[in-house]
């Protein structure tokens, strides 16, 4: 995703020449490319998460589109106040792109592992939460987080996501995309869980639960009408996502649920504390939270026998 | 604005201050008082700012970083004309536009919005970077408390602009030497505070932060050194210009009662 990102980003900057890139040293063999096109709206800050949003809200005060890159947690929390402050309260664009969600860092460790961060953007006032769920929409929301007014946070996996869009969907900011029709259950994922999930809904499909995926990488605004339609239309909503238990993608819909008053049964798929301070390679990890293929369709099965 | 009339200003502010703290039993006078002489200057002779054109792409760019001083900067703006003067007896009043903390919502005149320390002159290495790679000519001016330098993200961007080479940023160190708990010297000890800015590449002046001549002198163009960001490190008393309230840490949080705010504004020759 982040080489989407990174190309993506060099042909937005090619007709806006508001746009810069902002990172805090991080993004070696990948940031080049924008560096080297555009020096001049290209800074490294270092190692300093506070003045990289600091510095970034001064540029965006200034009229440009800053893109602020760093991995994991680092561009969330050591500098979540500055994000509140000056970034939110000022309503600046401000871009901030963490490449490494979830558990793509998985073998460096519970440092980098990014559970809490759509839980912690989500809550901030004014910030759009985007979370691609493949190369393709990560091209996409790229470019359309320039045009989008405001704070926003990117969340993007690492490296080698298999493509799931074959042909670009129509991607708009707060629209789900349906990447699989269904009549049964409709499985939501967001970021990267959209290919384990398709898979899922192969497996639930051998088993005659026909399934469909929809693809909410926007996070906030939420897709209101997509989650009412499923509830509606499909008998179990299931929410995925690679995040902690509180916050994020199942918190969003389970609200969503209520205040409209939708009766639907409802399941989140998501990390217990224990799965997040685990060590293990991405499909390990998520294997052991119960976010493997097999084993959100198993839960799935297990639930519809009751 | 010629000397007497930015003197007339500095007492000025101080009048208005102390009327809106006493009014709404706010906290930082203290802090107010002792940068009023500054921000006459600032706001009186240094700044290219236009209270009718706030918006003026090049106007210079004043960030108040140490945000709870925000009485004397609201009674500055309204005493340039940015925005009514009436606007100040409201001040930290139930739905007021006017609050504790410097805000630019609804505010004419404020670049940003501070009240956590240590944010502001990160923004302002944002802001004069802007300007040095889009060749726009305005200057930044950042005003730091003592306490503020305990930040570790002021730090980060004091690293920051020397490298970047930010000679259009002004750093102001209001220095009266007393924070929230006690005095620098014994909560966490800055000194040697210029040797600190000068070995991270930084111009430095160390003025008296109330002597007016070097206040003009320190902000102005000609102090700048071509490649370099400047610090001035002003030297100031807490609470400067009411007897009873300088040096005194009880009124970083304490408000004039009646009797209090017609003697502090007897001492500035002003009647109640």
């Amino acid at each position: 995703m982040r080489t989407a990102f990174i190309e993506a980003l060099v042909e937005a900057a090619e007709v806006d020449e508001r746009i810069w890139l902002l990172t805090g040293d991080l993004g070696y063999s990948v940031l080049e490319r924008f560096a080297q096109k555009f020096p001049k709206r290209f800074l490294n800050v270092g190692v300093a998460e506070q003045n990289l949003i600091g510095v970034a809200s001064g540029l965006a005060m200034s009229g440009r589109i800053v893109y602020a890159y760093s991995i994991a947690n680092f561009p969330v929390m050591r500098c979540l106040e500055q994000i509140r402050n000056d970034v939110c309260y000022h309503n600046l664009n401000v871009k901030i792109v963490a490449v490494g969600g979830g558990f793509a860092y998985g073998p460096a460790g519970y440092t980098h592992h990014a559970l809490e961060d759509l839980a912690v953007m989500r809550s901030l006032p004014g910030m759009t939460v985007i979370a691609p769920g493949d190369p393709v929409e990560a091209r996409q929301a790229t470019k359309a987080v320039a045009e989008w007014p405001g704070p926003c946070y990117l969340r993007l996996g690492k490296a080698g996501e298999p493509i799931v869009h074959l042909t670009p969907p129509h991607f708009r900011i707060g629209k789900g995309l349906v990447a699989r029709d269904g009549s049964d259950v409709t499985l939501i994922s967001t970021g990267g869980m959209l290919k384990n999930t398709l898979e899922a809904a192969e497996l639930l499909s051998a088993q005659k639960i026909s399934a469909r995926v929809l693809s909410m990488h926007t996070l906030k605004p939420l897709d209101v009408q997509a989650v009412s339609d499923a509830a509606r239309s499909t008998r179990l909503l299931c929410a995925i996502e690679e995040h902690g238990e509180i916050g994020g993608l199942s918190d969003a819909i389970a609200r969503c649920l209520a205040e409209q008053s939708l009766k639907c049964a409802f399941l989140a798929f998501n990390i217990s504390v224990e799965a997040g301070s685990m060590i293990g390679s991405q499909s390990y990890l998520l294997d052991r939270a119960g976010l493997s293929a097999e084993g959100i369709s198993q839960r799935i099965v297990e639930i519809l026998k009751r | 604005m010629n000397d007497s009339s930015l003197k007339e200003l500095g007492k000025t502010i101080r009048a208005l201050t102390l009327r809106m703290v006493h009014k709404s039993r706010a906290s930082h006078v203290g802090t107010c008082l002792s940068m009023a002489d500054i921000l006459a200057v600032l706001y009186g002779r240094v700044l290219k700012v236009d209270p009718a054109r706030t918006d003026w792409p090049e106007r210079d760019r004043f960030i108040m970083s140490k945000g709870h001083g925000a009485a004397i900067v609201y009674a500055v703006l309204a005493a340039r004309g940015f925005f009514p003067s009436a606007w100040l007896e409201t001040y930290c009043e139930d739905g007021a536009r006017l609050g504790g903390h410097v805000t630019h919502k609804g505010v004419p005149g404020v670049e940003a919005s501070t009240g956590s320390l240590g944010h502001g002159l990160a923004i302002g290495c944002g802001m004069a970077l802007a300007a040095r790679r889009g060749g726009e000519p305005f200057r930044v001016f950042v005003m730091l408390s003592d306490g503020e330098l305990d930040e570790g993200s002021t730090w980060e961007a004091i690293l920051f602009a020397p490298h970047h080479g930010l000679d259009n940023l002004i750093a102001i160190v209001d220095y009266n030497k007393i924070q929230s708990f006690g005095s620098v010297r014994e909560v966490l000890n800055l000194e040697p505070l210029a040797d600190k800015w000068r070995a991270f590449g930084w111009t430095v002046r160390e003025i008296d932060g109330h002597d007016y001549d070097q206040i003009i002198d320190a902000l102005s163009q000609e102090s700048v050194e071509a490649g370099k960001p400047t610090v001035v490190i002003a030297h100031t008393v807490k609470g400067k210009g009411v007897s009873f309230m300088e040096n005194q840490l009880a009124w970083h949080y304490k408000s004039p009662d009646d009797e209090q705010l017609t003697e502090a504004l007897a001492e500035l020759g002003e009647a109640r």
